[in-house]
C-alpha cells in the first residue's frame, strides 16, 4: 500500500489561503488504512480550516468528502455535480491521486494535502514500513524476500556496511522511526540463515542497471494486448 | 608491470607497513593538510586522505591525494560511493591516478543524514564491493560500462573491514567478496576489542584470506575518557571495552594513557598471524602519530625496493 502524512496545518493554510469555497477530497484506499488522508481526515481538515478562517473572520465554504480511489477516473464521477460549487480541490490522496484529479478535472485546481512516503506495508497498529522502491529489477530471490533496496539505508546489495550494530541500522539515531531502524542485511541474514540458504550471500551483486528504475527517464506500463483500437 | 606505490611494496616485501590517516580542511587550501602530511612524512608508509570524511563537506580527496603526490608522499585515495555515481568515481579514479595516485581505498560511506549537509540526497549507484569490481575492471583496461579504456589503471586496491560490526559472519564473508573481486589491501574500523578481532582474525585465517590480501588493522588513539565514551556510545560500529573506558577515567594524564594503550594494542596485533600493518587514524590528533610509531619502534620506515 502507499503510505502517507497529512501536511501540516500550517502548510495547508499557506496553500488555501486565497481560496473562499474549498473541497476537501479524501481517499478510500491505502490513506484511509493508514489513517492520514481518509473521510475522517478529510472532516478534520475542514474543522480546521473552518475555525482557523473563524479567527481571521473570513469566510469559508469548506466540505470533506472521500471517493473510493482517486487513482481511477470512474470514482470521481460522484462528486462532479458539487465540484462545481467550490474553487478548488484539497486532495488528501497520494501523490498519484492528486495527479489524477488535475488530469482528469483539469478545470479545477486540485493541491496536495499530504505528503506521500511510500510503499510499504504495515508492521504493527499505527506502525507502517517502506518497503519496495519500485527499482524495476526484483531482487528479492536473492534475499530471503526483504528488499535491501528500499530497506537498506545505502540500497547496498552486497552486505552490511559497518554501521550495523545489534541488529540496528546507523541512521537509527536520527530517524523518525520510533524504535530505529532494523538493518535490512541482519534482516537478510536472519531469514537466510532459517531458510538455510546463506550461501546466497557469496554472490557477488554486479552494479545494478538502474536504468530500469526512474533514473532511466520516466516509466510507463505498456500491454498492447490490452489496448483497444 | 604496473606502477606500483610504496605502501603496496612495503607489504609485498614483507614490512609490517604503517598507514595514517589525514582529513582535508574545510577550505579551498592545500596549507592545513601540507602542515599536518608534513608531520607524518617520515613515519608512515601512505598517507590516506578521507572523502567527506562523517558526510562533512571538505576539500576533495581527489586534489588533496595530487598534492601529497607533489609532496612526495604517497596518498590513500578515498572514495566513498555516498556522493557520486559510477561515471563521477571511475572520472575522479581516474583524475587521482592521472596526478600519480595507486592507492585507492574503496568505501559505502557514512550516511549524510550524520554530516553537514543532511538534507542532501545520496547517491549509492554502487555499493563498496561493486566499486571494488570496476576499479579492477580499470585496471584491466575496461570501464564499468564495458567500453575499453585508452590505456590500463595502474591501482593498488583496498577496502575497509569492519569486524566491530554486526554480524559477525558476515563480516569474513564481505572480506571474502572484497578479496574476490579484486581488494588487494585492506584497512580496519579502529580496534579496541582485541578480544573481537582475534576471532575475526581467526575466521580469516581459516579461510586463508589473509594469504590473499594485506590486512591492516585500524587504530585511534584516545584523548580523553569523554573520547572514548564518545566512540562507544555515539559512533556507529566500533566497541570500546568497559576496562579500556576505566582506564581513562582512572588516568592522571589521559592522553599518555590514551598512547600507552595504543602501544599496548599494537604490539598485541604484531603478535596476530595475518595482521600486515596497522593504519593510524588519530582523529584531529595527528601529532600523536610520531611518537606512536617510533615508541612503537616502527620507526625508521623502510625502504622499499623497485
Amino acid at each position: 500500500m502507499i503510505t502517507g502524512n497529512r501536511k501540516p496545518l500550517t502548510q495547508i493554510f499557506e496553500m488555501i489561503k486565497f481560496y473562499e469555497r474549498i473541497l476537501i477530497v479524501g481517499c478510500g484506499t491505502c490513506v484511509t488504512v493508514c489513517m492520514s488522508g481518509g473521510l475522517k481526515e478529510a472532516e478534520e481538515t475542514a474543522a480546521a480550516i473552518r475555525l482557523q478562517r473563524q479567527q481571521e473572520g473570513r469566510p469559508v465554504r469548506v466540505a470533506a468528502r472521500v471517493v473510493e480511489r482517486q487513482c481511477e477516473p470512474e470514482f470521481l464521477e460522484s462528486l462532479d455535480a458539487e465540484l462545481e460549487n467550490y474553487e478548488v480541490v484539497l486532495s488528501l490522496a497520494c501523490g498519484i491521486g492528486v495527479q489524477c484529479y488535475n488530469l482528469w478535472r483539469p478545470n479545477k485546481l486540485t493541491l496536495p494535502g499530504l505528503d506521500t512516503v511510500g510503499a510499504g506495508y504495515p508492521v504493527k497498529q499505527g506502525l507502517w514500513y517502506e518497503a519496495c522502491l519500485s527499482c524495476g529489477d526484483c531482487m528479492l530471490a536473492h534475499t530471503g524476500g526483504i528488499c535491501p533496496i528500499a530497506r537498506c539505508a545505502k540500497s547496498l546489495q552486497n552486505g552490511p556496511c559497518g554501521g550495523s550494530v545489534k541488529g540496528k541500522c546507523e541512521v537509527t539515531k536520527v530517524t523518525t522511526v520510533p524504535e530505529g531502524h532494523d538493518c535490512a542485511w541482519q534482516l537478510i541474514y536472519d531469514r537466510l540463515t532459517a531458510l538455510g540458504k546463506l550461501e546466497l550471500l557469496d554472490e557477488v551483486r554486479p552494479p545494478k542497471n538502474w536504468s530500469k528504475a526512474h533514473h532511466g527517464g520516466p516509466r510507463k506500463l505498456e500491454r498492447e494486448d490490452m489496448q483497444i483500437g | 608491470m604496473a606502477k606500483q606505490s610504496n605502501l603496496q611494496k612495503v607489504l609485498q616485501q614483507g614490512y609490517f607497513a604503517v598507514t595514517a590517516e589525514v582529513g582535508p580542511p574545510r577550505c579551498a587550501d592545500f596549507a592545513p593538510l601540507k602542515e599536518k602530511a608534513e608531520m607524518l612524512r617520515d613515519y608512515v608508509d601512505a598517507i590516506n586522505i578521507t572523502d567527506n570524511q562523517t558526510a562533512i563537506v571538505r576539500l576533495s580527496s581527489q586534489s588533496c591525494c595530487g598534492e601529497l603526490v607533489r609532496m612526495g608522499i604517497d596518498p590513500v585515495f578515498q572514495m566513498t560511493c555516498r556522493d557520486r555515481n559510477r561515471i563521477a568515481l571511475q572520472s575522479d579514479i581516474l583524475g587521482a591516478a592521472a596526478q600519480g595516485a595507486i592507492n585507492m581505498l574503496c568505501l559505502s560511506g557514512d550516511h549524510q543524514t550524520f554530516g553537514s549537509e543532511p538534507n542532501s540526497k545520496n547517491v549509492f549507484d554502487m555499493d563498496s564491493i561493486q566499486l571494488i569490481d570496476v576499479l579492477a575492471g580499470m585496471t584491466r583496461g575496461v570501464f564499468a560500462g564495458g567500453d575499453r579504456m585508452e590505456a590500463p589503471l595502474a591501482a593498488f586496491i583496498g577496502a575497509a573491514v569492519n569486524p566491530f560490526a554486526d554480524p559477525l559472519e558476515l563480516r569474513v564473508s564481505r572480506l571474502r567478496k572484497k578479496v574476490k573481486v579484486g581488494a588487494q589491501f585492506v584497512q580496519t574500523q579502529c580496534v579496541y576489542d582485541l578480544d573481537r578481532f582475534a576471532r575475526f582474525m581467526e575466521m580469516v585465517r581459516k579461510e586463508g584470506l589473509d594469504g590473499k590480501v594485506h590486512i591492516l588493522a585500524g587504530i585511534t588513539p584516545l584523548k580523553s575518557a569523554k573520547a572514548a565514551r564518545y566512540m562507544r556510545d555515539k559512533v556507529a560500529g566500533i566497541t570500546v571495552p568497559e576496562d579500556l573506558i576505566k582506564r581513562m577515567e582512572a588516568a592522571a594524564d589521559p592522553k599518555e594513557e590514551g598512547i600507552r594503550i595504543c602501544l599496548e594494542t599494537i604490539r598485541q596485533l604484531q603478535e596476530i598471524k595475518g595482521v600486515a600493518g596497522i593504519h593510524l587514524m588519530a582523529i584531529a590528533w595527528e601529532e600523536a602519530v610520531p611518537e606512536i610509531v617510533r615508541q612503537a619502534g616502527l620507526y625508521p620506515r623502510p625502504v622499499a625496493e623497485g
